[in-house]
Protein backbone atom coordinates (compact mmCIF):
# COMPACT_ATOMS: atom_id res chain seq x y z
CA UNK A 1 0.00 0.00 0.00
CA UNK A 2 1.21 3.28 -1.19
CA UNK A 3 0.34 6.01 2.05
CA UNK A 4 1.79 8.73 -0.13
CA UNK A 5 2.59 12.08 2.07
CA UNK A 6 1.43 13.28 5.48
CA UNK A 7 0.95 17.05 5.86
CA UNK A 8 0.28 18.71 9.14
CA UNK A 9 0.57 22.07 10.71
CA UNK A 10 1.93 22.01 13.94
CA UNK A 11 0.88 25.08 15.66
CA UNK A 12 2.24 26.29 19.38
CA UNK A 13 0.82 29.00 21.58
CA UNK A 14 0.04 30.02 24.96
CA UNK A 15 -2.97 31.51 24.44
CA UNK A 16 -5.97 33.16 23.15
CA UNK A 17 -6.04 34.89 19.43
CA UNK A 18 -7.03 38.71 19.53
CA UNK A 19 -6.80 39.55 15.89
CA UNK A 20 -8.13 38.63 12.43
CA UNK A 21 -10.70 35.48 11.62
CA UNK A 22 -10.92 32.12 13.45
CA UNK A 23 -8.29 30.35 13.96
CA UNK A 24 -10.72 27.33 13.87
CA UNK A 25 -12.04 28.23 10.76
CA UNK A 26 -8.68 28.40 8.78
CA UNK A 27 -8.45 24.75 10.41
CA UNK A 28 -11.34 23.44 9.18
CA UNK A 29 -10.66 24.75 5.78
CA UNK A 30 -6.75 23.49 6.07
CA UNK A 31 -8.36 19.60 7.43
CA UNK A 32 -10.75 20.16 3.85
CA UNK A 33 -7.68 20.24 1.99
CA UNK A 34 -6.02 17.62 3.51
CA UNK A 35 -3.62 19.34 5.94
CA UNK A 36 -4.20 17.97 9.55
CA UNK A 37 -3.65 20.82 12.40
CA UNK A 38 -2.17 19.66 15.29
CA UNK A 39 -2.09 22.38 18.36
CA UNK A 40 0.34 22.15 21.51
CA UNK A 41 -1.73 24.54 24.63
CA UNK A 42 2.15 25.95 26.69
CA UNK A 43 0.35 26.38 30.13
CA UNK A 44 1.81 28.81 32.20
CA UNK A 45 1.04 26.94 35.63
CA UNK A 46 -2.90 25.81 36.74
CA UNK A 47 -4.31 28.98 36.38
CA UNK A 48 -3.84 29.63 32.61
CA UNK A 49 -5.94 26.79 31.77
CA UNK A 50 -8.88 28.78 30.40
CA UNK A 51 -10.49 29.94 27.59
CA UNK A 52 -7.07 30.29 25.62
CA UNK A 53 -6.94 26.33 26.20
CA UNK A 54 -10.52 25.69 24.83
CA UNK A 55 -9.33 27.70 21.69
CA UNK A 56 -6.22 25.08 21.82
CA UNK A 57 -8.89 22.09 21.47
CA UNK A 58 -11.13 23.64 19.15
CA UNK A 59 -8.41 24.37 16.55
CA UNK A 60 -7.36 20.65 16.66
CA UNK A 61 -10.83 19.73 16.49
CA UNK A 62 -11.83 21.51 13.49
CA UNK A 63 -7.98 20.45 11.83
CA UNK A 64 -8.41 17.07 12.14
CA UNK A 65 -5.39 16.81 14.32
CA UNK A 66 -4.54 16.34 17.62
CA UNK A 67 -3.97 18.86 20.68
CA UNK A 68 -2.65 19.06 24.11
CA UNK A 69 -1.94 20.86 27.17
CA UNK A 70 1.56 21.10 28.27
CA UNK A 71 3.46 22.68 30.82
CA UNK A 72 7.24 24.34 29.14
CA UNK A 73 9.55 21.98 30.61
CA UNK A 74 7.43 19.19 29.05
CA UNK A 75 7.30 20.70 25.81
CA UNK A 76 9.71 17.81 23.67
CA UNK A 77 8.27 14.33 24.79
CA UNK A 78 5.09 16.33 24.02
CA UNK A 79 6.17 17.88 20.44
CA UNK A 80 7.25 14.22 19.06
CA UNK A 81 3.96 12.61 20.39
CA UNK A 82 1.38 14.88 19.09
CA UNK A 83 3.24 14.64 15.73
CA UNK A 84 3.21 11.11 15.92
CA UNK A 85 0.36 10.37 17.21
CA UNK A 86 -1.72 12.64 14.25
CA UNK A 87 0.63 10.60 11.68
CA UNK A 88 -0.83 7.23 13.32
CA UNK A 89 -4.17 8.79 13.33
CA UNK A 90 -4.15 10.01 9.44
CA UNK A 91 -2.19 6.21 8.68
CA UNK A 92 -5.23 4.30 10.55
CA UNK A 93 -7.90 6.50 8.70
CA UNK A 94 -6.54 5.44 5.72
CA UNK A 95 -5.83 1.56 6.63
CA UNK A 96 -9.20 1.06 7.78
CA UNK A 97 -10.58 2.96 4.72
CA UNK A 98 -8.51 0.66 2.40
CA UNK A 99 -9.72 -2.18 4.75
CA UNK A 100 -13.46 -1.95 4.55
CA UNK A 101 -13.72 -1.61 0.65
CA UNK A 102 -11.96 -5.35 1.47
CA UNK A 103 -14.36 -5.95 4.39
CA UNK A 104 -17.66 -4.41 3.42
CA UNK A 105 -18.63 -1.44 5.23
CA UNK A 106 -20.16 -2.99 7.75
CA UNK A 107 -17.28 -3.89 9.73
CA UNK A 108 -15.26 -2.57 12.05
CA UNK A 109 -11.71 -3.02 13.19
CA UNK A 110 -13.12 -4.34 16.16
CA UNK A 111 -15.03 -7.00 14.69
CA UNK A 112 -12.22 -9.26 13.38
CA UNK A 113 -10.55 -11.20 15.44
CA UNK A 114 -7.69 -10.31 17.66
CA UNK A 115 -5.01 -12.04 15.01
CA UNK A 116 -6.22 -10.14 11.84
CA UNK A 117 -6.35 -6.64 14.31
CA UNK A 118 -2.61 -7.57 14.66
CA UNK A 119 -1.86 -7.63 11.02
CA UNK A 120 -3.65 -4.52 10.49
CA UNK A 121 -1.45 -2.68 13.25
CA UNK A 122 1.29 -4.15 12.01
CA UNK A 123 0.10 -2.09 8.44
CA UNK A 124 -0.05 0.92 10.49
CA UNK A 125 3.39 0.80 11.99
CA UNK A 126 5.17 0.03 8.85
CA UNK A 127 3.73 2.83 6.74
CA UNK A 128 4.29 5.29 10.43
CA UNK A 129 8.01 3.70 9.48
CA UNK A 130 8.11 5.00 5.87
CA UNK A 131 5.79 7.32 4.72
CA UNK A 132 7.13 10.79 4.14
CA UNK A 133 6.09 13.98 6.39
CA UNK A 134 5.80 17.54 6.00
CA UNK A 135 5.47 19.40 9.13
CA UNK A 136 5.28 23.45 8.89
CA UNK A 137 5.51 24.23 12.31
CA UNK A 138 3.85 27.68 13.59
CA UNK A 139 5.46 29.02 16.77
CA UNK A 140 3.25 32.14 18.34
CA UNK A 141 5.95 34.67 19.58
CA UNK A 142 3.91 37.17 21.51
CA UNK A 143 5.24 38.72 24.33
CA UNK A 144 4.17 36.07 27.12
CA UNK A 145 6.18 33.59 24.98
CA UNK A 146 9.58 34.65 25.02
CA UNK A 147 10.61 32.89 28.04
CA UNK A 148 9.37 29.63 26.71
CA UNK A 149 10.88 29.85 23.54
CA UNK A 150 14.16 28.45 24.84
CA UNK A 151 12.31 25.06 25.40
CA UNK A 152 10.39 25.58 22.14
CA UNK A 153 13.88 25.38 20.52
CA UNK A 154 14.77 21.90 22.25
CA UNK A 155 11.61 20.50 21.36
CA UNK A 156 11.74 21.47 18.06
CA UNK A 157 15.17 20.00 17.56
CA UNK A 158 14.23 17.02 19.77
CA UNK A 159 10.86 16.45 17.30
CA UNK A 160 13.81 16.51 14.39
CA UNK A 161 15.64 13.73 16.05
CA UNK A 162 12.60 11.71 16.11
CA UNK A 163 11.11 12.05 12.95
CA UNK A 164 14.62 11.50 11.10
CA UNK A 165 15.24 8.30 13.33
CA UNK A 166 12.15 6.78 10.77
CA UNK A 167 13.09 5.57 7.08
CA UNK A 168 10.74 7.92 5.44
CA UNK A 169 11.68 11.47 4.41
CA UNK A 170 11.01 14.48 6.56
CA UNK A 171 10.42 18.23 6.03
CA UNK A 172 9.99 20.79 7.83
CA UNK A 173 9.08 24.66 8.07
CA UNK A 174 8.99 27.09 10.82
CA UNK A 175 7.02 29.85 10.84
CA UNK A 176 6.58 32.93 13.31
CA UNK A 177 3.62 34.97 14.50
CA UNK A 178 3.71 37.86 14.74
CA UNK A 179 6.06 38.72 12.16
CA UNK A 180 8.38 41.73 12.26
CA UNK A 181 5.82 43.74 9.77
CA UNK A 182 3.57 40.80 8.68
CA UNK A 183 0.80 39.09 10.17
CA UNK A 184 3.65 35.96 10.14
CA UNK A 185 7.05 35.35 9.69
CA UNK A 186 9.09 32.62 7.72
CA UNK A 187 12.13 32.11 9.65
CA UNK A 188 12.95 28.36 7.97
CA UNK A 189 11.89 27.11 4.44
CA UNK A 190 11.64 23.58 3.57
CA UNK A 191 14.00 21.43 4.90
CA UNK A 192 15.06 17.82 6.51
CA UNK A 193 16.40 18.44 9.52
CA UNK A 194 16.20 21.23 12.32
CA UNK A 195 19.05 22.15 13.82
CA UNK A 196 20.83 25.52 13.78
CA UNK A 197 17.39 27.24 14.94
CA UNK A 198 19.25 29.07 17.97
CA UNK A 199 19.73 31.89 16.17
CA UNK A 200 16.16 32.55 15.27
CA UNK A 201 14.99 32.38 18.68
CA UNK A 202 17.69 34.85 20.05
CA UNK A 203 17.55 37.14 17.71
CA UNK A 204 13.65 37.36 18.11
CA UNK A 205 11.49 40.31 18.95
CA UNK A 206 8.19 39.25 20.59
CA UNK A 207 5.09 41.14 19.80
CA UNK A 208 1.76 42.27 21.32
CA UNK A 209 -0.95 40.53 19.09
CA UNK A 210 -1.62 37.01 18.53
CA UNK A 211 -2.92 36.45 14.82
CA UNK A 212 -3.42 32.99 14.79
CA UNK A 213 -6.15 32.79 12.16
CA UNK A 214 -4.23 34.57 10.14
CA UNK A 215 -0.67 33.04 10.99
CA UNK A 216 -2.72 29.06 10.17
CA UNK A 217 -3.67 30.83 6.99
CA UNK A 218 0.11 31.64 5.43
CA UNK A 219 1.05 28.18 6.56
CA UNK A 220 -1.64 27.03 4.70
CA UNK A 221 -1.08 29.12 1.70
CA UNK A 222 2.47 27.95 1.88
CA UNK A 223 1.67 24.30 1.66
CA UNK A 224 0.00 25.45 -1.52
CA UNK A 225 2.53 27.35 -2.90
CA UNK A 226 4.69 24.14 -2.55
CA UNK A 227 2.13 22.06 -4.42
CA UNK A 228 1.71 24.78 -7.10
CA UNK A 229 5.75 25.12 -7.38
CA UNK A 230 5.89 21.15 -7.80
CA UNK A 231 2.74 20.30 -10.12
CA UNK A 232 4.67 21.87 -12.86
CA UNK A 233 7.81 19.64 -12.62
CA UNK A 234 5.95 16.67 -11.90
CA UNK A 235 2.28 16.15 -11.66
CA UNK A 236 2.17 12.59 -10.17
CA UNK A 237 2.87 13.61 -6.72
CA UNK A 238 0.67 10.85 -4.43
CA UNK A 239 -1.50 12.74 -2.34
CA UNK A 240 -4.32 11.35 0.36
CA UNK A 241 -7.48 10.78 -0.75
CA UNK A 242 -8.36 13.39 2.03
CA UNK A 243 -10.05 15.89 -0.75
CA UNK A 244 -13.56 15.43 0.66
CA UNK A 245 -14.81 15.18 4.31
CA UNK A 246 -17.08 14.52 6.32
CA UNK A 247 -17.14 17.47 8.66
CA UNK B 1 -9.38 16.86 21.46
CA UNK B 2 -10.57 14.40 24.19
CA UNK B 3 -7.41 12.83 25.63
CA UNK B 4 -7.73 14.95 28.83
CA UNK B 5 -10.74 13.59 28.83
CA UNK B 6 -9.70 10.25 28.37
CA UNK B 7 -6.81 10.30 30.38
CA UNK B 8 -8.40 11.00 33.53
CA UNK B 9 -11.42 8.63 33.42
CA UNK B 10 -10.61 5.20 34.96
CA UNK B 11 -11.55 2.61 32.52
CA UNK B 12 -13.76 -0.50 32.76
CA UNK B 13 -11.06 -3.20 33.04
CA UNK B 14 -9.55 -1.25 36.09
CA UNK B 15 -12.27 -2.48 37.89
CA UNK B 16 -12.85 -6.00 38.28
CA UNK B 17 -12.16 -6.99 41.19
CA UNK B 18 -10.76 -10.60 42.32
CA UNK B 19 -12.70 -13.78 42.33
CA UNK B 20 -14.54 -12.28 38.61
CA UNK B 21 -14.77 -14.67 36.35
CA UNK B 22 -15.08 -14.84 32.33
CA UNK B 23 -14.45 -16.89 29.27
CA UNK B 24 -12.36 -15.62 26.08
CA UNK B 25 -15.19 -14.54 23.39
CA UNK B 26 -13.00 -16.08 20.44
CA UNK B 27 -10.63 -19.26 22.22
CA UNK B 28 -13.13 -19.90 24.89
CA UNK B 29 -10.15 -20.45 27.72
CA UNK B 30 -12.01 -19.81 31.18
CA UNK B 31 -10.38 -17.27 34.02
CA UNK B 32 -10.52 -16.35 37.65
CA UNK B 33 -8.81 -13.05 38.88
CA UNK B 34 -7.00 -13.75 42.21
CA UNK B 35 -5.78 -9.94 42.21
CA UNK B 36 -4.40 -6.87 40.93
CA UNK B 37 -0.77 -7.09 40.07
CA UNK B 38 -0.14 -4.06 38.57
CA UNK B 39 -1.13 -1.12 35.96
CA UNK B 40 0.32 0.28 33.61
CA UNK B 41 -0.05 2.61 30.01
CA UNK B 42 -2.13 -0.05 27.73
CA UNK B 43 -3.98 -1.73 30.33
CA UNK B 44 -4.34 -3.18 34.02
CA UNK B 45 -2.24 -6.53 34.48
CA UNK B 46 -4.05 -9.42 37.11
CA UNK B 47 -2.93 -12.05 38.75
CA UNK B 48 -5.48 -15.07 37.45
CA UNK B 49 -6.13 -18.80 37.99
CA UNK B 50 -6.42 -20.31 34.78
CA UNK B 51 -6.69 -24.66 33.58
CA UNK B 52 -2.80 -24.86 33.81
CA UNK B 53 -2.51 -22.93 36.72
CA UNK B 54 -1.15 -19.22 37.63
CA UNK B 55 -1.08 -17.21 34.98
CA UNK B 56 -0.74 -13.05 34.09
CA UNK B 57 -3.68 -11.61 32.10
CA UNK B 58 -3.26 -8.02 30.32
CA UNK B 59 -6.67 -6.24 30.12
CA UNK B 60 -6.37 -3.43 27.33
CA UNK B 61 -8.05 0.14 27.94
CA UNK B 62 -9.75 0.08 24.82
CA UNK B 63 -10.23 -2.37 21.65
CA UNK B 64 -7.33 -1.08 20.07
CA UNK B 65 -4.66 -1.26 22.75
CA UNK B 66 -2.29 -3.80 23.19
CA UNK B 67 -2.04 -4.81 19.73
CA UNK B 68 1.02 -3.74 19.52
CA UNK B 69 2.45 -5.82 22.56
CA UNK B 70 0.97 -8.77 21.06
CA UNK B 71 2.51 -8.37 18.25
CA UNK B 72 5.70 -8.34 19.23
CA UNK B 73 4.99 -11.03 22.06
CA UNK B 74 4.09 -13.46 19.09
CA UNK B 75 7.21 -13.14 17.37
CA UNK B 76 8.76 -13.58 20.45
CA UNK B 77 7.45 -17.15 21.38
CA UNK B 78 8.72 -18.07 17.74
CA UNK B 79 11.55 -17.69 19.45
CA UNK B 80 13.27 -20.68 20.34
CA UNK B 81 13.88 -21.11 24.56
CA UNK B 82 11.74 -18.30 24.52
CA UNK B 83 13.21 -16.08 27.01
CA UNK B 84 12.65 -12.77 25.32
CA UNK B 85 9.78 -11.96 27.51
CA UNK B 86 7.05 -13.35 29.55
CA UNK B 87 5.55 -15.75 26.92
CA UNK B 88 3.05 -15.66 25.41
CA UNK B 89 -0.02 -18.16 26.08
CA UNK B 90 -3.53 -17.03 24.84
CA UNK B 91 -4.80 -13.64 22.79
CA UNK B 92 -8.52 -12.88 23.18
CA UNK B 93 -11.69 -10.15 23.97
CA UNK B 94 -13.00 -10.05 27.19
CA UNK B 95 -16.93 -8.64 27.73
CA UNK B 96 -17.06 -6.27 30.74
CA UNK B 97 -20.28 -4.43 30.90
CA UNK B 98 -21.48 -4.45 27.45
CA UNK B 99 -17.81 -3.61 25.90
CA UNK B 100 -15.97 -5.50 24.54
CA UNK B 101 -11.85 -5.49 25.79
CA UNK B 102 -9.01 -7.31 24.19
CA UNK B 103 -6.84 -9.71 26.71
CA UNK B 104 -3.95 -11.58 26.57
CA UNK B 105 -2.50 -13.83 28.86
CA UNK B 106 1.02 -14.19 29.71
CA UNK B 107 3.53 -16.56 31.55
CA UNK B 108 3.42 -14.64 35.59
CA UNK B 109 6.89 -13.35 36.60
CA UNK B 110 6.83 -13.29 40.18
CA UNK B 111 9.41 -11.26 41.93
CA UNK B 112 10.31 -7.71 43.04
CA UNK B 113 11.16 -4.67 41.38
CA UNK B 114 14.74 -3.97 40.24
CA UNK B 115 15.10 -1.19 42.46
CA UNK B 116 13.45 -2.50 45.33
CA UNK B 117 15.83 -5.22 44.99
CA UNK B 118 19.42 -3.41 44.86
CA UNK B 119 18.30 -1.39 48.11
CA UNK B 120 17.43 -4.37 50.01
CA UNK B 121 19.79 -7.00 49.38
CA UNK B 122 23.05 -5.03 48.42
CA UNK B 123 24.49 -2.63 45.65
CA UNK B 124 26.84 -5.88 44.80
CA UNK B 125 23.93 -7.42 42.35
CA UNK B 126 23.54 -4.72 40.00
CA UNK B 127 26.06 -5.24 38.04
CA UNK B 128 25.67 -9.06 37.78
CA UNK B 129 21.76 -8.19 36.68
CA UNK B 130 23.06 -6.05 34.57
CA UNK B 131 25.43 -8.58 32.65
CA UNK B 132 22.06 -10.99 32.99
CA UNK B 133 20.21 -8.40 30.91
CA UNK B 134 23.16 -7.68 28.43
CA UNK B 135 22.91 -11.61 27.75
CA UNK B 136 19.23 -11.66 27.11
CA UNK B 137 19.62 -8.00 24.97
CA UNK B 138 22.01 -10.07 23.28
CA UNK B 139 19.38 -12.52 22.11
CA UNK B 140 17.32 -10.01 21.34
CA UNK B 141 19.04 -8.45 18.94
CA UNK B 142 20.28 -10.95 17.25
CA UNK B 143 16.43 -11.55 16.58
CA UNK B 144 16.64 -8.02 15.17
CA UNK B 145 15.10 -6.61 17.88
CA UNK B 146 15.20 -3.45 19.98
CA UNK B 147 13.76 -3.15 23.26
CA UNK B 148 13.02 0.74 23.07
CA UNK B 149 11.38 1.88 26.64
CA UNK B 150 14.43 0.00 28.67
CA UNK B 151 13.67 1.53 32.10
CA UNK B 152 13.50 -0.16 36.46
CA UNK B 153 10.63 0.04 36.10
CA UNK B 154 10.35 -2.77 33.25
CA UNK B 155 12.75 -5.22 34.75
CA UNK B 156 11.76 -7.34 37.68
CA UNK B 157 13.87 -9.97 39.68
CA UNK B 158 12.29 -13.14 39.65
CA UNK B 159 13.86 -16.05 41.64
CA UNK B 160 15.62 -17.70 43.78
CA UNK B 161 18.08 -18.35 41.58
CA UNK B 162 17.56 -14.31 41.52
CA UNK B 163 17.30 -13.61 36.87
CA UNK B 164 16.48 -10.40 35.97
CA UNK B 165 13.62 -10.45 33.41
CA UNK B 166 11.47 -8.18 31.33
CA UNK B 167 8.11 -7.23 30.57
CA UNK B 168 6.47 -4.56 28.92
CA UNK B 169 7.29 -5.17 25.62
CA UNK B 170 5.18 -2.92 23.44
CA UNK B 171 8.43 -0.28 23.08
CA UNK B 172 10.58 -3.12 21.26
CA UNK B 173 11.00 -2.18 17.70
CA UNK B 174 12.69 -3.61 14.63
CA UNK B 175 16.37 -2.69 14.17
CA UNK B 176 16.42 0.26 11.46
CA UNK B 177 13.28 1.76 12.35
CA UNK B 178 12.58 4.98 14.80
CA UNK B 179 12.01 3.64 18.39
CA UNK B 180 8.81 3.33 19.33
CA UNK B 181 8.56 4.26 22.59
CA UNK B 182 11.04 5.73 25.48
CA UNK B 183 11.01 6.98 28.58
CA UNK B 184 13.46 10.61 28.40
CA UNK B 185 16.10 9.47 31.66
CA UNK B 186 17.18 6.36 29.61
CA UNK B 187 16.84 7.75 26.22
CA UNK B 188 19.86 9.08 24.32
CA UNK B 189 18.11 11.72 22.48
CA UNK B 190 17.31 13.28 24.98
CA UNK B 191 20.38 13.60 26.46
CA UNK B 192 21.88 14.98 23.16
CA UNK B 193 23.89 11.60 22.85
CA UNK B 194 22.78 9.79 19.84
CA UNK B 195 19.15 9.25 17.35
CA UNK B 196 16.84 7.79 18.10
CA UNK B 197 16.96 4.67 15.57
CA UNK B 198 16.31 1.23 17.02
CA UNK B 199 19.89 -0.47 17.24
CA UNK B 200 21.76 -2.34 19.51
CA UNK B 201 23.06 0.97 21.04
CA UNK B 202 20.11 2.63 21.90
CA UNK B 203 19.34 -0.32 24.52
CA UNK B 204 22.86 -0.26 25.19
CA UNK B 205 22.34 3.45 25.92
CA UNK B 206 19.39 2.71 28.42
CA UNK B 207 21.37 -0.47 29.95
CA UNK B 208 24.05 1.96 31.33
CA UNK B 209 21.26 4.45 32.56
CA UNK B 210 19.06 2.19 34.25
CA UNK B 211 23.10 0.92 36.20
CA UNK B 212 23.69 4.39 36.90
CA UNK B 213 20.18 5.12 38.25
CA UNK B 214 20.61 2.49 40.68
CA UNK B 215 22.48 4.40 42.75
CA UNK B 216 20.39 7.68 42.03
CA UNK B 217 17.35 6.43 42.30
CA UNK B 218 15.60 10.01 42.02
CA UNK B 219 16.41 10.43 38.41
CA UNK B 220 18.21 13.35 37.76
CA UNK B 221 17.95 15.80 35.18
CA UNK B 222 19.80 17.36 32.52
CA UNK B 223 20.82 21.41 32.63
CA UNK B 224 18.52 23.36 31.18
CA UNK B 225 21.47 25.40 29.37
CA UNK B 226 20.95 23.31 26.03
CA UNK B 227 24.72 23.61 25.14
CA UNK B 228 25.42 22.08 28.51
CA UNK B 229 27.86 19.03 28.31
CA UNK B 230 25.79 15.85 29.06
CA UNK B 231 28.22 13.77 28.72
CA UNK B 232 30.74 15.30 31.47
CA UNK B 233 27.73 15.55 33.65
CA UNK B 234 26.95 11.62 33.58
CA UNK B 235 30.64 11.46 34.29
CA UNK B 236 30.61 12.82 37.43
CA UNK B 237 27.77 11.41 38.63
CA UNK B 238 29.39 8.11 38.05
CA UNK B 239 32.86 9.32 39.43
CA UNK B 240 30.90 10.25 42.37
CA UNK B 241 29.41 6.71 43.16
CA UNK B 242 31.42 4.48 44.79
CA UNK B 243 29.37 1.41 43.18
CA UNK B 244 29.69 2.72 39.96
CA UNK B 245 33.17 3.70 39.99
CA UNK B 246 34.85 0.49 39.14
CA UNK B 247 32.70 0.21 35.91
CA UNK B 248 33.20 3.77 34.56
CA UNK B 249 35.37 2.88 31.79
CA UNK B 250 32.28 0.51 30.53
CA UNK B 251 29.68 3.08 31.44
CA UNK B 252 31.18 5.86 29.57
CA UNK B 253 31.67 3.55 26.74
CA UNK B 254 28.23 2.55 26.63
CA UNK B 255 26.80 6.06 26.73
CA UNK B 256 29.19 7.03 24.18
CA UNK B 257 27.71 4.38 21.74
CA UNK B 258 30.58 3.00 21.33
CA UNK B 259 29.61 -0.59 21.85
CA UNK B 260 27.95 -1.61 18.69
CA UNK B 261 26.82 -5.34 20.52
CA UNK B 262 25.65 -6.36 23.84
CA UNK B 263 28.43 -9.19 23.87
CA UNK B 264 30.92 -7.23 23.87
CA UNK B 265 29.68 -4.71 26.87
CA UNK B 266 28.47 -7.84 28.94
CA UNK B 267 32.59 -9.60 28.57
CA UNK B 268 33.70 -6.37 29.40
CA UNK B 269 31.54 -6.08 32.70
CA UNK B 270 32.68 -9.54 33.52
CA UNK B 271 36.08 -8.41 33.55
CA UNK B 272 35.67 -5.48 35.86
CA UNK B 273 33.65 -8.05 38.36
CA UNK B 274 36.22 -10.60 38.19
CA UNK B 275 38.58 -7.83 38.64
CA UNK B 276 36.91 -6.09 41.73
CA UNK B 277 35.04 -9.11 43.68
CA UNK B 278 38.52 -11.44 43.97
CA UNK B 279 40.16 -10.07 47.09
CA UNK B 280 39.26 -6.79 47.93
CA UNK B 281 36.65 -7.10 51.01
CA UNK B 282 36.62 -3.49 51.96
CA UNK B 283 35.41 -2.07 48.43
CA UNK B 284 32.08 -4.39 49.26
CA UNK B 285 32.15 -2.98 52.58
CA UNK B 286 31.62 0.48 51.52
CA UNK B 287 29.08 -0.45 48.93
CA UNK B 288 26.78 -1.74 51.48
CA UNK B 289 27.43 0.77 53.85
CA UNK B 290 25.47 3.18 51.40
CA UNK B 291 22.14 1.01 52.05
CA UNK B 292 20.70 1.75 55.37
CA UNK B 293 19.77 5.44 54.55
CA UNK B 294 17.86 4.50 51.79
CA UNK B 295 16.64 1.32 53.32
CA UNK B 296 14.35 3.27 55.81
CA UNK B 297 12.38 5.29 53.38
CA UNK B 298 11.11 1.99 51.71
CA UNK B 299 10.23 3.51 48.73
CA UNK B 300 7.69 1.82 46.00
CA UNK B 301 9.21 1.45 42.52
CA UNK B 302 5.97 3.29 41.89
CA UNK B 303 7.64 6.54 42.96
CA UNK B 304 10.23 6.63 40.25
CA UNK B 305 7.51 6.89 37.79
CA UNK B 306 7.41 10.29 38.04
CA UNK B 307 8.66 11.95 34.91
CA UNK B 308 6.52 9.79 33.56
CA UNK B 309 6.61 7.63 30.39
CA UNK B 310 5.48 9.50 27.41
CA UNK B 311 4.02 6.47 26.41
CA UNK B 312 1.49 6.45 29.19
CA UNK B 313 -0.55 9.04 27.39
CA UNK B 314 0.73 8.13 24.04
CA UNK B 315 -1.16 4.62 24.05
CA UNK B 316 -3.93 5.97 25.75
CA UNK B 317 -4.43 8.87 24.02
CA UNK B 318 -3.80 6.87 20.56
CA UNK B 319 -5.66 4.33 20.93
CA UNK B 320 -8.74 6.58 22.46
CA UNK B 321 -7.84 8.76 19.26
CA UNK B 322 -7.71 5.55 16.80
CA UNK B 323 -11.51 5.19 17.71
CA UNK B 324 -12.62 8.56 16.97
CA UNK B 325 -10.77 8.70 13.74
CA UNK B 326 -12.81 5.52 12.89
CA UNK B 327 -16.25 7.67 13.08
CA UNK B 328 -14.28 10.60 11.50
CA UNK B 329 -13.28 8.39 8.68
CA UNK B 330 -16.16 6.85 8.31
CA UNK B 331 -17.85 10.01 7.06
CA UNK B 332 -14.59 11.01 4.50
CA UNK B 333 -14.79 7.64 2.54
CA UNK B 334 -18.49 7.54 2.00
N1 LIG C 1 3.94 -11.17 33.34
C1 LIG C 1 3.83 -10.46 34.46
N2 LIG C 1 4.00 -11.05 35.67
C2 LIG C 1 3.88 -10.32 36.80
N3 LIG C 1 3.60 -9.01 36.87
C3 LIG C 1 3.41 -8.36 35.72
C4 LIG C 1 3.52 -9.04 34.46
N4 LIG C 1 3.29 -8.14 33.49
C5 LIG C 1 3.06 -6.97 34.11
N5 LIG C 1 3.13 -7.07 35.43
C6 LIG C 1 2.92 -5.99 36.42
O1 LIG C 1 1.98 -5.08 35.93
C7 LIG C 1 2.53 -3.76 35.84
C8 LIG C 1 2.07 -3.06 34.58
O2 LIG C 1 2.44 -3.81 33.45
P1 LIG C 1 3.13 -3.19 32.19
O3 LIG C 1 3.24 -4.26 31.18
O4 LIG C 1 4.37 -2.47 32.59
O5 LIG C 1 2.04 -2.17 31.76
P2 LIG C 1 2.19 -1.00 30.69
O6 LIG C 1 2.84 -1.61 29.50
O7 LIG C 1 0.76 -0.65 30.40
O8 LIG C 1 2.98 0.06 31.36
C9 LIG C 1 4.01 -3.94 35.87
O9 LIG C 1 4.66 -2.87 36.44
C10 LIG C 1 4.17 -5.21 36.68
O10 LIG C 1 4.23 -4.91 38.05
Amino acid sequence: MNAGKIKQILLLTDGCSNQGEDPAAVAAFANEKGITVNVIGILEHESNRGKGMKEVENIAASGGGVSQLVYASQLSQTVQMVTKQAMTQTLQGVVHGELRQILGEEREMEDLPPDKRGEVMEVVDDLGETVNLEVLILVDTSASMKPKLPMVQEALSDLSISLNSRTGNNNFALFLFPGKRKDTEKVLDWTPKINSLTDTFHRLTTGGVTPTGPALKSALYHFEKRRGKRSLIDDGEDEFPIEESGF
Amino acid sequence: MMEKMNFQSKNQASKLSAGTKWVGKWNKNPYRIIRTLGSGATGVVYLVETRSGQRAVKIGENKMSLTSEINVLKHFSKVRGNVLGPSLLDVDDIEIRGEMYPFFCMEYLKGEPLLDFAKKRGTEWVPVFIVQLLGDLDRLHQEGWVFGDLKPENLIITGPPSRVRWFDVGGTTKQGRAIKEYTEFYDRGYWGLGDRKAEPSYDLFSTAMIFIQTAYPHRFKKPADAGSDNLELLRRYISHSPPLLPYKKILIHALKGKYTDAQLMKKELMEAIDNRTAPKKTVEKQSRSVQPKRHRKKTKSKKYKEPQSFRTELILTASFLFLSSVLYFMGQWM
